[in-house]
């Protein structure tokens, strides 16, 4: 039997619903992708590629409104993906949107536990404080910013949190200092804390993990290093937690601090940083130089220009 | 009928050294007329024993016989009632050892060249305006959900259509294809073949889902809700590496990264393509198979001035296909045979500067019959080395194994199944390729998948486990 060609490729892009500004460099998608919404939980992550050309990247799921099938997502505009992801609105559509991924945060009543997020660590922490206070958690939120016009979410924290201190590295804004400063003075306080969750840089993860251990306070980090394919195959995203190699991707990504490797892991985070640098300045050239109607483009990449 | 000509009707392919610099295929494809002369080769025996070798069935002197005669359509109908992914396996399949290593004519000269006048029959299909769809039976309103779409889930796929059912295939990565997308370089199979592969499934009826983690975006169980049978081609997973010091360094990837940076991201075009990729100039690959071959040619056409293959046993034990490692040796790709790495020295920065490895003698065979190498003491020497590659194999994704209760699995991770219908612990589920056996070949693969496509009809006429 022999017949013509009919092809039929079903498309499968996600939406953006709605985008804010949370700080400047720092932005704020809700998706439509109630798949992923159906089973996501805090402290999972999703990975997306923007067009047919993009990378794969990891971004921790900021937010999660299963019954209207919405996922959350929050990233800094650091390299030629996140830049370009920003330049998208409200109604443009994403290629590729994969989740839930990773291990969820362990949500227990542990008693009191401490969230530190840095930066844009925030959002990414938010749903698991919320989940914890759901718990019946004692919840202490640490909240740090490098200034006062980068601070986010200070509202949405604080109605999750027993007790919110924020921080700022230059004093701009609540208390003058790194997050790590005040979990020294709850630790000081000599309260029993239970648990620390700790989400933001690796720097600070390391510092808070280096913070609690000598008070055996358990400690949970949520590690964020680079990814592929991101459900356990390439490996890429390897870690050293306890001695051992662990895939961030599907062994984590939250492991105990007092374990985690950090200095390897904050030397494998700059494999690629030349190739960054050349993708990020050949995109940048090209917005500058280009400033659309041309049509030499075609449209996606007017959007750009 | 003239006696065959002695030596299988030879392929034209790039010269070695132009193609070390481009991800263009190597072999160029038979002419019609080279086709029907190496068709004409074969003896059309009575009892046919290639056959027996193919793990699909293919009806290998029927098709051959209407190359031979210039059938084209006939050549390719035959082709496509037992094998849907024909222009896969006449490039990637291990002919010596299957239909080639069986044939007649091998026993006093060249075998037939089977593999590639199915190639040579596949893409000249794709060359016409037309297709050969394949029969159908009616349907019978059943369900069937396929979890990964590599060469095992295609097969089953296809198969499944033919049989009436309605299939949706989940694919966790952005492209169908598994393996063939993401592991098998451009120049050993291109990426548009696997596309039309892919595409010739899904008209004949087969609805794609990519970007769907099945065990994360939904569970197996949530699947047989739904389904009246799944079937998990799931893959290999898991990257092995040799937990030698030094192994985290930067510029050591492992082979499944490195191939699906460059092959499913396209990273050997960067900037174009926002992947980034090392372009080591002096790039070491550890293991002995066809990966570890695609993994060091891959590092020669990414600039490589050296690319070396690191293997602890000898040449003779290589497990990769013979045609691989004869165009790695064509290309100049170095051969350190009887060598075992045992760590890498890296300097400040992190980047991996040298390969620290030992010289190995061949011992008594281990389990495998292999001769087992043995580590000569005292012979540690270095390799200089900007990029490694680890190309020693991987275990089973754990995704699945971890979210389907009931699903019984090996100490390795394979999910274990019934070899002879590929049925698993769990009612109306089934598995084949490598989450069952381990690392293993496309045709493997889809010779499970053939086997688990008919037991699964079996079961969904019968109701019967």
């Amino acid at each position: 039997m022999v017949r013509a060609r009919t092809r039929t490729q079903e498309a499968s892009t996600t939406k953006i619903l709605k985008k804010e500004v949370l700080a400047p460099g720092i932005k704020r998608f809700e998706l439509d992708a109630p798949e992923v919404a159906r089973k996501a939980k805090p402290g999972q992550f999703v990975v997306l590629r923007i067009h047919e050309q993009g990378e794969r990247i990891p971004l921790t799921i900021g937010d999660i409104r299963a019954e209207e099938g919405v996922v959350v997502i929050v990233f800094m505009e650091v390299g030629k993906t996140t830049r370009q992801l920003g330049t998208l609105e409200q109604g443009d559509e994403i290629a590729d949107f994969i989740g839930p991924l990773g291990r969820p945060s362990e949500i227990e009543d542990y008693g009191t536990v401490v969230c530190v997020a840095g930066g844009v660590g925030t959002p990414e922490i938010y749903p698991i404080a919320r989940a914890l206070k759901q718990a019946g958690n004692k919840v202490i939120s640490i909240l740090g910013f490098r200034s006062k016009d980068l601070r986010m979410m200070e509202e949405e924290m604080k109605a999750v949190s027993d007790e919110l201190i924020v921080t700022t590295d230059d004093g701009s804004y609540g208390t003058k200092g790194f997050v790590t400063d005040a979990l020294k003075s709850v630790i000081e306080r000599g309260e029993k804390l239970d648990k620390v969750f700790a989400v933001g840089p690796v720097i600070m993860m390391k510092m808070v993990s280096k913070t609690t251990e000598p008070h055996g306070i358990s400690t949970l980090v949520s590690l964020n290093p680079i990814m592929v394919d991101a459900t356990g195959m390439c490996g890429v995203c390897r870690v050293t937690v306890g001695g051992e190699m662990k895939l961030a991707c599907v062994d984590g990504p939250e492991f105990d601090g007092h374990q985690v490797d950090f200095d390897e892991l904050m030397t494998r985070l700059k494999v690629y940083l030349t190739e960054e640098k050349q993708s990020l300045e050949a995109y940048e050239q090209r917005r500058t130089e280009h400033q659309g109607g041309c049509g030499c483009c075609g449209s996606k990449e007017v959007k750009d220009a | 009928m003239p006696k065959p000509s002695p030596t299988k009707t030879p392929m034209r392919e790039q010269d070695p050294e132009a193609r070390g610099k481009n991800f263009d295929e190597v072999p160029h494809g038979y002419s019609l007329e080279e086709a029907k002369a190496e068709a004409k080769r074969c003896l059309q025996c009575k009892k046919p024993s290639c056959v027996n070798g193919c793990p699909v069935q293919v009806d290998i002197p029927g098709f051959v016989k209407e190359i031979a005669e210039g059938n084209l359509w006939e050549a390719i109908t035959v082709m496509k009632r037992t094998n849907v992914l024909p222009a896969i396996c006449g490039r990637v399949c291990p002919q010596e050892t299957q239909c080639e290593g069986l044939c007649v004519l091998g026993k006093k000269m060249e075998p037939v060249a089977v593999g590639n006048l199915e190639r040579f029959i596949a893409d000249w299909e794709a060359e016409q305006a037309e297709c050969v769809m394949c029969e159908k039976l009616p349907a019978t309103g059943k369900k069937v959900a396929v979890v990964g779409a590599g060469p095992a889930g295609l097969t089953v796929a296809g198969d499944c259509i033919k049989f009436g059912h309605e299939v949706t295939i989940f694919e966790a990565l952005h492209a169908p294809g598994g393996v063939l997308a993401y592991g098998i370089p451009e120049f050993r199979l291109p990426k548009s073949i696997v596309k039309r592969e892919v595409d010739f499934v899904q008209e004949m009826g087969a609805k794609l889902r990519c970007n769907y983690v099945v065990g994360m975006t939904k569970t197996v169980e949530e699947l047989l809700e739904e389904f009246d049978a799944v079937f998990i081609g799931s893959g290999a997973g898991r990257p092995w590496f040799m937990g030698l010091p030094g192994e985290n360094s930067l510029g050591v990837y492992s082979a499944n990264e490195y191939l699906t940076r460059s092959n499913l991201m396209k990273a050997y075009l960067f900037p174009e393509y926002d992947t980034p990729i090392v372009r080591g100039k002096h790039v070491a690959t550890i293991g002995g198979g066809n990966v570890a071959m695609d993994s060091a040619r891959t590092a020669l056409r990414l600039g490589a001035e050296e690319s070396i293959i690191v293997y602890r046993r000898s040449r003779q034990e290589m497990p990769a296909r013979a045609a691989e490692i004869h165009h790695a040796e064509e290309e100049g790709i170095r051969f350190e045979f009887l060598t075992n790495p045992v760590k890498y020295i890296a300097n400040d920065d992190g980047w991996v500067t040298e390969l620290e490895c030992l010289r190995m003698e061949l011992g008594e065979p281990d389990a495998s019959g292999r001769r087992r190498p043995v580590p000569i003491e005292g012979s540690e020497f270095r390799i200089p080395v900007d990029t490694v590659v680890v190309a020693i194999g991987n275990s089973p994704n754990p995704l699945i194994p971890q979210t389907t209760p009931g699903l019984e699995v090996s100490k390795r991770g394979t999910i274990v199944v019934d070899e002879a219908t590929g049925r698993t612990s769990k009612q109306g589920v089934f598995a084949g390729g490598d989450i069952v056996t381990g690392a293993a070949t496309v045709i493997l693969a889809m010779g499970a998948g053939r086997t688990a496509a008919n037991s699964i009809n079996e079961y969904l006429k019968t109701g019967e486990w």
